[in-house]
């Protein structure tokens, strides 16, 4: 008996260690950021684990230093638009592949689905040459347009599975009543799809937020790179001295507001993340 | 449908545009005067030694750290699915490394990693396991192993969502009829849970690999156009944009576009497979 209560409190203690690792092991690399953001030029060249007194100039400095406001406005500009528009044109996308019959719907959706596998790398060059031909080479337009090509297949997947799962009684009720479909996805299906627009609107934004190969290849000057570009791009005075603290700093500003927005929806975004890829 | 019109815009006419580039001399300072020189770019791509080592690079990349990550995200899984308290709040803790833009988590590493200031060489000897500060991701033996350790951290939280999720879905009654038999819980995990799990995990495998195979911001941030870990993308990238070889950078983004499509359709049938069982 002694040895099966033994055994129990080693099991359990063993499970202990094990979240704990877990824990130590995703969060860690974060917390190492912010300690070293708040270190001072000398202090950070020291491995201490705990901040005995925070130091801002790092926060400041990254705004002095580039225009790392301009940035993030840049990023919030370029996210929200593609957001908005991907949403709007899935939105009627999702209703007619969910809920029209028209020949070759399944063809069209996986094709659709193909689409998102697309590796970025195979469109760059006749992405360039499609922006250059429209003017927008070192223009914000160019990345929300570019970006529809990963946001758009992703939100029309999700929001088609979606409306799949809608009862079909409540439109059919509308079409007696004689609403033309534009008014059935604005009266009917918006008020129900709000969950599913806020889940695949957050994931889309983070996807837009976090993009890198076409912010980097389709931008020039420093006023318009995006977060992810200025962060990979802040250089020191040599190759050798890199500014490291401004880099945790700019890295902590930029990632904080994320965590928050995902731990806040935290549900929505794992039921958002497996119907995009468990269900399909 | 508008929809397919902006789809046509942004994936359909580049795609073509870069395939038909492919075939051409085109460079980008001047991409009107372009000259159709047949498979030359094609040829030319096979022979070249540091086409082959992005590929052999990014298949390591992409096998190693799949790998990695379904073990531990399974484990993670596992662990999730048990009954204990504070279970929203570790849910929580994975989310973060999946939150933080790719940029972000390579600069984190990257520092981590520093030869001389980096917490992580501290550690190892403070531990005594190197007796000298290692140069992870400048010396050629480390350096691929630390953009995949990155990797993994990053994605791994993403694997075990979707794992929980399957496991979630499993029917309880084999697992009640194990436990009334008695049957020794790895025995359960061998012949219950991984079997009926199969479907779920080769769909987030398939989906995994596919994203690897394309990486592209972890690599570059983390090690520039070194040749050492050079992905396919970066590759691509370097000969399209720095070297302005529009002709030859297209011939190679053909050519990644082919190999992924290829699992891609492997995907689309298994993904089909699932659906109709």
């Amino acid at each position: 008996m002694n040895f099966k209560k033994f055994r129990r409190l080693l099991g359990k203690t063993a499970f202990c260690l094990l979240l704990l690792l877990i824990v130590g092991y995703t969060v860690f690399p974060f917390y190492w950021a912010i300690v070293s953001s708040l270190k001072s030029g000398a202090a950070l060249f020291k491995v201490e684990f705990w901040l005995s007194d925070p130091y801002w100039e790092n926060y400041v400095a990254v705004f002095r230093e580039q225009p790392f406001g301009r940035n993030i406005l840049n990023s919030l500009f370029v996210s929200v638009s593609t957001v908005v528009v991907s949403l709007a044109l899935a939105l009627a996308a999702a209703y007619a592949i969910g809920r029209i019959q028209f020949r070759g719907r399944m063809l069209l959706l996986f094709m659709i689905l193909g689409v998102s596998m697309f590796p970025q790398v195979a469109v760059l060059s006749g992405m360039f040459e499609l922006i250059n031909a429209l003017g927008l080479y070192n223009n914000l337009l160019a990345l929300s347009l570019s970006y529809m090509i990963f946001t758009l297949p992703f939100t029309v997947w999700v929001l088609t599975t979606f409306m799949r799962e809608l009862p079909k009684e409540l439109e059919e009720a509308a079409i007696v009543d004689g609403a033309s479909p534009l008014a059935i996805v604005w009266h009917v299906f918006m008020p129900l799809m709000g969950p599913a627009l806020v889940t695949t609107g957050l994931l889309a934004f983070i996807a837009a937020w976090n993009e890198f190969l076409f912010a980097l290849t389709f931008t020039l000057s420093s006023e318009m790179r995006t977060v992810p570009v200025a962060i990979a791009l802040i250089s020191g005075a040599s190759a050798y001295e890199l500014p490291w603290g401004n880099i945790m700093a700019a890295s902590v500003i930029v990632t904080v507001p994320l965590i928050l927005l995902v731990l806040v929806f935290q549900r929505r975004i794992v039921s958002g993340l497996t119907a995009g890829a468990v269900k399909g | 449908m508008p929809m397919l019109m902006v789809l046509a815009l942004v994936a359909g006419w580049p795609l073509i545009k870069t395939i038909a580039y492919g075939f051409t001399d085109a460079s980008l300072i001047d991409p009107e005067s372009a000259n159709f020189i047949g498979l030359d770019n094609f040829t030319y791509l096979l022979q070249d030694s540091y086409w082959w080592s992005s590929v052999w690079n990014t298949v390591v990349f992409a096998v190693v750290s799949v790998s990695l990550e379904t073990v531990l995200g399974l484990i993670i899984a596992l662990t999730l699915h048990a009954h204990f308290p504070g279970r929203g709040g570790l849910r929580a803790a994975i989310l973060i490394p999946w939150a933080i833009p790719t940029v972000v988590s390579a600069q984190m590493w990257n520092w981590m990693y520093n030869d001389v200031f980096g917490v992580l060489n501290h550690v190892f000897l403070l531990l005594g396991l190197i007796d000298d500060p290692v140069a992870w991701t400048a010396s050629p033996d480390t350096a691929l192993l630390s953009i995949i350790i990155v990797d993994v951290w990053k994605t791994t939280p993403f694997m075990a969502l979707l794992l929980l999720a399957g496991l979630q879905m499993l029917p309880q009654e084999c697992y009640e009829s194990a436990r009334i038999d008695g049957v020794h819980p790895i025995k359960v995990f061998f012949r219950i849970t991984l079997p009926l799990l199969k479907p779920t995990l080769m769909v987030a495998i398939i989906f995994r690999l596919l994203d690897a195979l394309r990486v592209f911001d972890l690599v570059y941030v983390m090690s520039g156009n070194n040749h050492n870990t050079m992905s396919m993308s970066v590759y691509a990238r370097q000969q399209l944009i720095d070297f302005g070889g529009l002709g030859f950078g297209s011939a190679a983004s053909t050519l990644i576009f082919l190999i992924i499509a290829l699992f891609t359709i492997m995907y689309l049938s298994v993904a089909r497979v699932g659906r109709e069982s």
